[in-house]
């Protein structure tokens, strides 16, 4: 039939080459990693290997399946597949079985299957089919916070599991949108807030709430130019906080010095609005606004790193930002993970020499941290390559994105880019120090059925839709 | 929608970073730092644990009541092991193939590459000969312990003993890993964190064949271990031991503490064990024997028993009454061989009537305290008997009796003082009187007190009146003080002055010849003060109880001493109680024919 020809002729064979170049790449890794000399059959079904080359061999028909699907399936059932797996999601809660800690598996006739990892892929349809919708307006509030909460949804779900690190996952879906249209601006004020984060976590309140205080002076001295708001500012500020402070030593009240500023600035707060109001001054109100966001988000992030997170992520945080230097405690994996990795020289050890990972020093070697086998035994020229491919397979989906005429197919690509790209960036970054610790694996390479096979139908449900891509216009 | 098609440059742009950061990253790593290089080539991490000695245990003269003995334990990393000599092996060992190839499937379905423990605490004999012979068995090696000896045999259930830690332990403690030993009862435990002393940690870099060749970064992640810190107990080995000698044929205890500081000189229960039964591999078998005994030796009854303390209690209420006012030490009740009231009768024995205080408590009339506890309880500054009830119960509290005394002991009992409310269950509020609990006048009845809190009470009668919390242990190596509570006198509510009459009964109840109750507790060169007591027992002979403190001036020893159907007072207890406050104060026994009677025990024609 007209069609099927056609389907062969635009398939992308780059891609596919590169997909199986990573699987095979992937598990002769796992090999390694999980090698020891008396059982190296490949076919060895008790060790992960052997497990890995099932999975992968039903990836490829699973890939070849899900190709031969009419792309108008995808369409048409994008939001009941994601209703779907939500509903999967609100069922692993209640019935999953729980591995370490997390209720995040199906048990299914001895296989275990993650939904968190499907819900990937329905939420990406889901974003896409929204956002070709004819009526989508990105600038408008009303859509954007339907897409907010498309995208919340399977995230919270996943963090109740809970799962953290899979629930991060869901904020690659911003890339994915800004390739939309979203708001410049509002992603560099999300940049913004991550680098306020980082910084509350490093130095001391009191230091940010001076410092934010300044910024506040310097931005008001820049609007107005005028010396009388500032001179009056400063006098009206430093009346209150001493007020209070005073209050405190008359009565024994013992707040510490952030509370104190902070209450002062709150109790000026409404002097100075009062005041911007009467004389309209819009740019003060505005700075206004802007400090006491800053201040409430200090706050809640001290209070969440302080109380609600638990004590080995805040190890982890840490460890990352150098706060913390445990090579036997909480930065141990990373350690050890660095140490394969630099152990490696420029061109490895060898295949299956690997002393760090032969000698189970690297913990989680065949999932999270599979990339320290590649740096140990293929050394940099390994590693290199391998990073490589992954680049290359992403500018090559960003290329094939491009080349889609159906908003739908564009926009479902950016997901499956985004996606992939967290999961490198995550990955990689973790085994060589660069970001804290996030169990997340890394596409195509790391041992996981679920994972392995979600991403291929990620993958291949992309490449259906540029297959027909000069069929379709929606 | 694609006319933000710009932004495509962007993204790539932001993938292309990424790329380039983490290759230039990976390239500072693997080529340009060699420091990750060195530290793993070829050569990898081993962090060896290294145990610490714990701590001693002394008497209060110095003398070592718990030491140390080295033990190894015989490990195996299964990946080094190449064909050896079995028999050779099994014959140094003393095991068969068949265990040793067990072991080593065993050891090699935990880790093929991480070492484990191949057989636990072989001896030092077995040690030396086996390292003569190490070479010949690669993947072997030695680790060493320590494990406990006791050069006194005594002293089991104060001591405590040593056994391998649990997994509730471990996720109570991060300390402790499998495999570490921590104190389980006695003094090993409640002081465990200043016997354990610091586990020390030796990071050392191994070849591929498990031969140490150096340390990591020059030592920097070691750290040395920390002997454990040695404690000096309150125990007089001596005495303790002459107690476990004379109690031999008797099921029972004793306790002495010294009054002036609250030390526990001796706290001998028996039946006991040995402590040796319950050290290193045989532990688990042998508790398992002891625990299934019907006479239960693992349990301590010195410290938690509860009996009720039949007549020595008669000096509590004589000394509520008198600080109350309820009576004089002139006042009189006559005794008819009991006491009557309407169809109630509550016996005694014969005896000189009508007595004084002093004398009702050499006699030990019965008659006399259930007047007394009559008065206490009919008070007519009292509206009703839970009132009267709940004041005397007041003052029985502050004997340190229905508390925990605060001992430093982990499994002290409380006993049990009932409540007004007790009886207003059983009887209906407002529907008992005096009458109903008329035994807790002689001590019997629903109470319960440990033999600790009797001696505790006859230490609070040799000082007139306050207590120190009795204690087992003096001091920490390094630490000149105890807990802050141990250095408190606790003041019962009731005036010195009255003690003086209670001391006097006391006196006259061992040395005041015709009528007293104790008479075999007399010593001619000391004055002992003691009062008897009979508990009685519904299923046997009834318990023979005893409290004393000697001498009656500037007291230096008190004791209680509790033998299970061992009939009067006087029969058993007192006899034994003489001779431990003899040996205490003078070291040796005049009274060997007091001894040769103690010792025969309990035989058919008593």
């Amino acid at each position: 039939m007209k069609r099927r020809t056609s389907l062969v002729k635009g398939i992308d064979w780059i891609t596919i080459l590169i997909f199986l170049l990573l699987i095979f790449f992937g598990w002769l890794n796992i090999y390694a990693a999980v090698y020891n000399e008396q059982n190296h059959n490949i076919f060895d079904l008790s060790q992960r290997y052997g497990k890995q080359l099932i999975w992968i061999i039903a990836a490829i028909f699973l890939a070849i399946v899900v190709f031969l699907i009419d792309e108008k399936f995808f369409f048409f059932f994008s939001y009941p597949i994601y209703g779907l797996s939500i509903l999967s999601l609100l069922v692993v809660l209640l019935v999953g079985k729980e591995i370490h800690g997390s209720r995040s598996w199906f048990e299914i006739g001895g296989f275990n299957l993650q939904p968190s990892e499907f819900a990937k892929i329905a939420t990406s349809l889901a974003l896409a089919k929204y956002m070709s919708s004819y009526n989508f307006r990105i600038d408008k509030l009303k859509p954007v916070m339907t897409l907010f909460l498309l995208v919340m949804l399977p995230m919270v779900l996943i963090a109740l599991q809970p799962d953290l690190g899979s629930a991060i996952i869901f904020f690659s879906f911003l890339l994915a949108v800004y390739r939309a249209g979203f708001s410049e601006i509002l992603l560099l004020i999300a940049v913004v807030f991550a680098g306020l984060f980082i910084l509350t976590l490093i130095i001391d309140k009191l230091f940010i709430l001076s410092g934010l205080i300044i910024i506040t002076y310097l931005a008001l001295w820049f609007a107005e130019r005028k010396v009388r708001y500032i001179a009056g500012a400063l006098i009206i500020l430093g009346i209150v906080v001493g007020v209070i402070f005073g209050l405190n030593r008359l009565f024994n009240m013992n707040m510490n010095y952030y509370y104190i500023f902070a209450a002062g600035l709150l109790a000026s707060l409404p002097m100075y609005l009062v005041y911007a109001i009467r004389k309209r001054i819009r740019n003060i109100i505005i700075i206004l606004g802007c400090l006491l966001i800053s201040v409430l988000f200090t706050f809640s992030v001290d209070y969440v790193y302080h109380d609600i997170l638990q004590e080995h992520q805040q190890q982890r945080l840490n460890v990352l930002l150098g706060l913390e230097s445990d090579p036997l405690g909480h930065g141990y994996n990373v350690n050890q993970s660095k140490i394969a990795i630099g152990s490696g020289g420029f061109a490895g050890k060898g295949f299956l020499n690997g002393t760090q990972t032969k000698f189970d020093f690297v913990p989680e070697q065949s999932t999270d941290f599979i990339f320290c086998t590649v740096g140990e035994e293929w050394g940099f020229i390994g590693t290199s390559v391998v990073i490589g491919l992954f680049i290359f397979l992403f500018i090559r989906l960003i290329f094939i994105a491009e080349r889609q005429r159906s908003d739908f197919s564009r926009i479902y690509g950016y997901g499956v880019i985004a996606i992939l790209f967290t999961h490198f960036t995550i990955n990689i970054g973790m085994t060589i120090g660069l970001l804290p610790v996030i169990g997340i694996p890394l596409p195509f390479f790391s041992y996981g059925g679920s994972s392995l096979w979600a991403f291929t139908i990620l993958l291949f449900i992309m490449l259906r839709l540029d297959a027909v891509r000069m069929e379709l216009l929606r | 929608m694609n006319t933000y098609a710009g932004r495509k440059y962007i993204v790539t742009g932001i993938i292309l970073l990424v790329g380039l950061i983490y290759v230039i990253r990976l390239f500072s790593l693997q080529v340009l730092d060699s420091s990750y290089k060195f530290s793993a080539d070829s050569n990898s991490r081993q962090t060896k644990h290294l145990y610490p000695a714990r701590g001693l245990i002394y008497d209060r003269n110095g003398q070592i009541l718990v030491n140390n003995e080295a033990a190894y334990d015989l490990m195996v990393n299964p990946s080094q092991l190449r064909s050896f000599d079995t028999l050779d092996f099994c014959k140094i060992l003393n095991i068969t193939p068949e265990d040793v190839l067990n072991k080593i499937r065993e050891t090699r379905n935990y880790s093929y590459y991480k070492p484990s423990v191949f057989l636990k605490q072989i001896s030092s004999v077995t040690y030396a000969v086996f390292q003569e012979k190490m070479y010949k068995f690669p993947g072997f090696f030695v680790q060493p312990r320590t494990l406990r000896s006791y050069p006194k045999n005594i002293a089991a259930h104060v001591l405590g003993y040593v056994g391998e830690v649990d997994e509730k332990a471990i996720e109570q403690d991060s300390y402790y890993q499998m495999g570490d030993y921590v104190g389980i009862s006695g003094i090993e435990k409640s002081y465990e964190n200043e016997l354990r002393g610091e586990k020390g940690r030796k990071i050392v870099l191994v070849d591929v064949y498990n031969r140490e060749v150096g340390s990591y970064q020059g030592g920097w992640y070691d750290h040395p271990p920390v002997v454990g810190k040695d404690i000096v107990s309150t125990l007089d080995a001596g005495l303790q031991e002459y107690g476990e000698f004379l109690m031999q044929k008797f099921r029972g205890s004793i306790a002495a503490i010294e009054p002036s500081t609250g030390e526990i000189l001796a706290l001998v229960t028996m039946p006991n064990y040995s402590p040796d039964l319950l050290i290193g591999r045989a532990r688990g078998n042998n508790y398992k024997i002891l625990s299934e005994d019907t006479l239960k030796p693992l349990f301590n009854r010195a410290l938690m028993a509860q009996y009720p303390p039949g007549s020595t209690f008669k000096t509590v209420n004589g000394l509520i009454a008198l600080q109350e006012g309820v009576i004089s030490p002139l006042t009189e009740f006559e005794c008819y061989m009991g006491y009557y009231f309407e169809n109630i009768r509550v016996g005694c024995h014969s005896h000189d009537s009508p007595l004084d205080f002093i004398h009702a408590i050499q006699n030990s009339c019965n008659a006399y305290f259930t007047n007394v506890f009559r008065r206490i309880l009919t008070d007519p500054k009292f509206s009703n008997t839970e009132e009267a009830y709940n004041n005397w119960r007041q003052y029985v509290i502050s004997f340190g009796f229905g508390n925990l005394l605060g001992t430093d002991f982990v499994n002290e009992l409380k006993g049990f003082v009932p409540g007004s409310d007790y009886y207003d269950g059983i009887y209906g509020k407002g529907h008992w009187n005096f009458l109903t609990v008329r035994s807790l006048a002689i001590g019997q009845g629903e109470l319960g007190i440990t033999p600790l809190q009797m001696a505790n009470l006859s230490a609070i009668i040799a000082n007139r009146g306050y207590y120190y919390i009795p204690h087992v242990v003096k001091g920490i190596e390094d630490e000149q003080e105890i807990d802050e509570r141990f250095i408190v006198r606790n003041y019962v509510k009731i005036d010195s002055i009255h003690f003086e009459k209670v001391v006097e009964g006391m006196d006259l109840a061992v040395n005041g010849g015709r009528g007293s109750t104790a008479w075999r507790a007399r010593m001619a060169d000391i004055i002992v003060c003691g009062k008897t007591g009979t508990a009685e027992n519904p299923h046997g002979e009834d318990h023979s109880i005893f409290i004393a403190f000697a001498p009656k001036e500037k007291p230096e020893i008190a004791v209680s001493v509790y033998v299970e159907n061992g009939g009067f007072g006087n029969i058993w207890a007192a006899p034994i109680a003489s001779l431990v406050i003899e040996k205490y104060l003078k070291d040796t026994i005049s009274r060997s024919y007091l001894e040769e009677y103690v010792l025969k025990g309990i035989t058919s024609d008593q």
